[in-house]
């Protein structure tokens, strides 16, 4: 009963969040904007009993990734003038590509719900116990997933050294 | 429906506390400070000076509320209320007391005691530097603005450090849920096997409230007030309140995962909690009394290049102890 409520004023926040983020007219309003979806996402998990995944992503996007974000845009667009105001960023094809990724995204979204087994899921997340745990999810990141969280931790080495190298000083020699 | 009415009381009680815990912690850092610089302290207002906090509340009040010409509005009033509400919020899973049995039910003293306790309160936590970068941005002010970037950069590269270093609690715990690591500390409390996370801890809480000597954010020398310095009347006691509520929230959390929670003799659990907050409390006081403030650099240095590999370190060699060695 009170998950339901929940449910649905998450959903709703969600929903609005996500408008916000193409709505809004300055990027730090969109930044905010998409903060306030991923924070309702994080309530979906906690529903979904995935405490652990609603914590993460609370704590790595809402927390950290988005504060990055805001970081940037606060830094180069430090004023209140958004870029339409300034006469930039006039959008022309980007509606016709944007409208055709969307649509392709919705294709898949729409395959994957029709063919998705409803009663499986649901009972998944219900068996209670220690779903969505920590435990749980290490052991099945540590077995089940090795390889790909791996190749993501891979990756992000990549990341790490290559902002290590964009981000030296030229010509100066180390201190 | 009987369980979230008393989580509404729960809540209630809790905010009522914190904001009179936010008063008093106000009126004893001025009186504090006052005696470490040999001179008095508040003294007019009521015996001894005790009713300077309610003074100091009336005029933030009653001041007129100014909001720049060129601000943006929306972003501007959202700001402070991010700070506080975030600060209440954390506070929410920290077990201040063993359950209590009360009219037949047992009630844990905590608000929310998630599986995931700790990281839920790094969550909350972590948001409240929107607060921070938000007030900084939409005040329209160059001061505003660095001040909001500096405490943005600081505080994401302290939470790092500061989220590794109770990694080795964890592990030592095997639970991220508070109630077990207090639980797991009945006999030892973790600040001996894990003293090292302790002292990177009370570093990285220090830095993470943004006080001295780690202020940085409001160094009044180059950056004015920084993020707040167009805040004023209540808007500007928010961003005040938020941060003292923070120094007990992280004062508790230190409490909880390091001097053993509620536990202690003769005196009730709830009693303890709060002298081991206070002794946090006061060592703030005494740090804001003692150290100047690090340059910018060095502080950003400090904190990635040293506390991070150390806290690093450390949970490897307890997670090393724990599997092998404790085995």
């Amino acid at each position: 009963m009170v998950s339901t409520v929940v449910f649905w004023l998450a959903a709703a926040v969600a929903i609005v969040g996500a408008g916000g983020v193409l709505l809004a007219k300055h990027p730090v309003h969109s930044a905010l904007s998409l903060v306030l979806n991923l924070a309702a996402l994080g309530v979906l998990f906690l529903l979904l009993h995935a405490e652990f995944l609603a914590v993460v992503e609370i704590l790595v996007y809402a927390g950290a990734v988005m504060v990055l974000f805001l970081f940037v845009v606060t830094l180069l667009m430090a004023g209140t003038k958004t870029p339409r105001d300034e006469g930039r960023f006039r959008l022309a094809y980007q509606y016709l590509l944007a409208g055709l990724f969307g649509l392709i995204l919705f294709v898949l979204v729409a395959h994957a719900l029709v063919g998705a087994d409803w009663m499986s899921s649901l009972a998944a997340t219900n068996a209670g116990g220690s779903f969505g745990s920590i435990a749980a999810f290490g052991t099945a990141l540590f077995t089940k997933y090795l390889l790909p969280f791996e190749l993501t931790a891979v990756v992000l080495l990549v990341a790490v050294i290559g902002v290590i190298f964009l981000g030296r000083e030229h010509g100066a020699t180390r201190k | 429906m009987a369980a979230v009415i008393i989580i509404v009381i729960k809540g209630l009680i809790l905010a009522v506390l914190l904001l009179t815990a936010f008063g008093v912690l106000t009126l004893t850092e001025r009186k504090v400070l006052g005696r470490f610089q040999f001179r008095p302290g508040p003294n007019r207002v009521g015996p001894g000076g005790s009713f300077q906090f309610l003074a100091d509340g009336l005029k933030l009040m009653l001041k007129e509320e100014i909001i720049p010409n060129g601000a943006d509005r929306f972003v501007f009033l959202l700001a402070p209320t991010i700070s506080l509400v975030a600060a209440l919020f954390a506070f929410a899973v920290i077990p201040w007391g063993p359950p209590i049995h009360l009219f037949g039910q047992t009630i844990p003293m905590e608000i929310g005691g998630p599986n995931v306790g700790i990281l839920f309160l790094f969550a909350i936590t972590s948001l409240g530097v929107y607060g921070l970068i938000l007030g900084g941005w939409s005040s329209q002010n160059k001061y505003s603005l660095l001040g909001g970037l500096r405490s943005s950069a600081q505080i994401i590269s302290y939470e790092l450090a500061m989220g590794l270093s109770v990694v080795g609690v964890l592990i030592a715990a095997g639970s991220a849920d508070l109630n077990n690591i207090v639980s797991a500390q009945t006999n030892l409390w973790f600040i001996v096997p894990q003293i090292i996370g302790f002292l990177i801890y009370v570093v990285c809480m220090v830095a993470e409230t943004n006080r001295a000597p780690f202020d940085l954010p409001e160094a009044e020398n180059e950056l004015v007030a920084g993020y707040h310095t167009e805040y004023t009347g209540m808007k500007f006691a928010m961003f005040f309140m938020a941060e003292y509520i923070n120094m007990v929230t992280v004062s508790s959390l230190a409490t909880t995962l390091f001097l053993g929670g509620w536990h202690g003799p003769w005196l009730p659990p709830e009693i303890w909690f709060i002298i081991k907050v206070a002794a946090f409390m006061f060592f703030f006081i005494w740090l804001r009394a003692t150290l100047p403030r690090l340059r910018y650099d060095r502080l950003m240095a400090f904190g990635w290049k040293v506390l991070l590999p150390v806290a690093l370190a450390n949970a490897l060699a307890t997670a090393v102890w724990v599997s092998v060695v404790a085995r």
